[in-house]
Order: structure tokens, then C-alpha cells, then sequence
């Protein structure tokens, strides 16, 4: 099991390959992209920084969270810290498991717990309107 | 005694600094965060935030001792 934060390109092909088991008969891999627009402004493109110490300590919990809970072999993740332009991958989470249930439901855990728990923050640029960190305004949607 | 702060996010930026070593007599970290917050103005009330000593969750009457590393911690939003 495996949480990292990384400032390099994420690569699925590499991390897919150290997640996958003999025993596994399902892989189940989701990937969070940069997207050119949020809550209706158009993006530009955005940074995300993270607290490093506490954000793997706290995603590997997740991950261990996600082996006891479900029938899994293995679970990783990768977080991808500053600037980002649309397209590209900012988070990715695989998991092998010998049965696909328990491999779509852990990988689901574990995407909501880390965007809930891990400690990492996302500046947006807008094309329109000055920089925001999102979530730390009032008048975003907590 | 003294304390380490760092700094992220929105903080870092209303602080205009990552990280710094103050002096202070705050005796856990509600306290320290009042005070912090008046001085610089910091936009984010405690209630949207979490608080991290020694690189783990602590409590926000957590009991400060010299040479502690506190952050504050804005709402997350990776992903």
C-alpha cells in the first residue's frame, strides 16, 4: 500500500503494475483530471499544495481503513502538488482485488476520504476573475 | 516558549510567509489561532479549520510545550 504526494507527472501504466496480484481478477483504477471550469467559471488552470508529512500519514489510515473494510490485495494512491494545466491527471487511486465489488467500493472510499481528510489545497485560476483557494471563500459550498 | 508555525494555503498567503519561530505564552492551539488571527488578519474563522502539532491531528486544546511545530490546517480540497 501506497500514498504519495508527488510535484511529477502521474503515470497510471507504472502505478497499475506494482497494485496488481496473481490473485487479483479485478483492477479498478479512477483518475481526477483538471477540468476548464468550476461552480460556472471557466478555469484556467490551478495549483494544489499540500501539508506533505501529515497528507501521507493520513492517507495511508485510508488505506489501511479501505483493507480492513473491504476484501481487497492491494490499494495505492498518487496526489500531484503544483501547477496543473487542464487535461492532466491530479489524483489517481488503483485498486486489485480478487473480486470486482470489494475493488469498485474501496476505490470509492478511498477517493471520498481523501478529498474529506487529506490535507491539500487547490488554487484555481479563472480566466475571468482573480485566483481563489477553493473552499476557503464564504461563498463557496462547503 | 517557543513555537514553529507553518503556514499553507490561504494562510500562507494572508500570512506572507511558509513558515516562522514565535515566542508565545498561548497555552494550546484555540489560543495561539486567536491570537495569530488578530494579528494578521486572517480571513478563516477556527470553525473551518483543523490543527496539526508534531505532524499529526491534535485537539484545539491541545497542550502546547516548547520547540512544538503547530499548522493550521484551511479546508482541504484535493481531489
Amino acid at each position: 500500500m501506497q500514498f504519495q504526494i508527488t510535484d511529477q507527472e502521474i503515470k497510471p501504466e507504472s502505478l497499475r503494475r506494482k497494485i496488481l496480484r496473481d490473485v487479483s481478477g479485478a483492477y479498478v483504477s479512477f483518475e481526477g483530471l483538471v477540468r476548464n471550469h468550476n461552480d460556472g467559471k471557466p478555469v484556467n488552470g490551478l495549483e494544489y499544495s499540500s501539508y506533505i508529512p501529515l497528507a501521507e500519514k493520513e492517507g495511508m489510515r485510508i488505506l489501511s481503513e479501505a483493507k480492513e473494510r473491504y476484501s481487497i490485495e492491494a490499494a495505492a494512491c498518487v496526489h500531484r502538488i503544483g501547477s496543473l494545466k487542464i487535461g492532466e491527471i491530479a489524483v489517481w487511486v488503483g485498486v486489485s482485488a480478487a473480486h470486482r465489488d470489494a475493488a469498485f467500493e474501496a476505490n470509492r472510499y478511498i477517493i471520498d476520504q481523501t478529498k474529506a481528510r487529506v490535507p491539500i489545497w487547490k488554487r484555481e485560476a479563472y480566466l475571468d476573475s482573480p485566483a481563489e483557494w477553493v473552499n476557503c471563500t464564504e461563498d463557496t459550498p462547503r | 516558549m517557543k513555537i514553529q508555525i507553518e503556514y499553507f494555503a490561504l494562510l500562507k498567503e494572508q500570512r506572507g510567509a511558509s513558515i516562522e519561530t514565535i515566542e508565545t505564552e498561548a497555552a494550546n492551539p484555540e489560543i495561539l489561532y486567536s491570537d495569530l488571527k488578530r494579528q494578521y488578519s486572517f480571513s478563516l474563522e477556527p470553525s473551518a479549520l483543523k490543527v496539526a502539532v508534531n505532524e499529526d491531528f491534535a485537539n484545539w486544546d491541545h497542550s502546547l510545550k516548547d520547540g512544538d511545530t503547530v499548522v493550521f490546517i484551511p479546508p482541504v480540497a484535493g481531489g
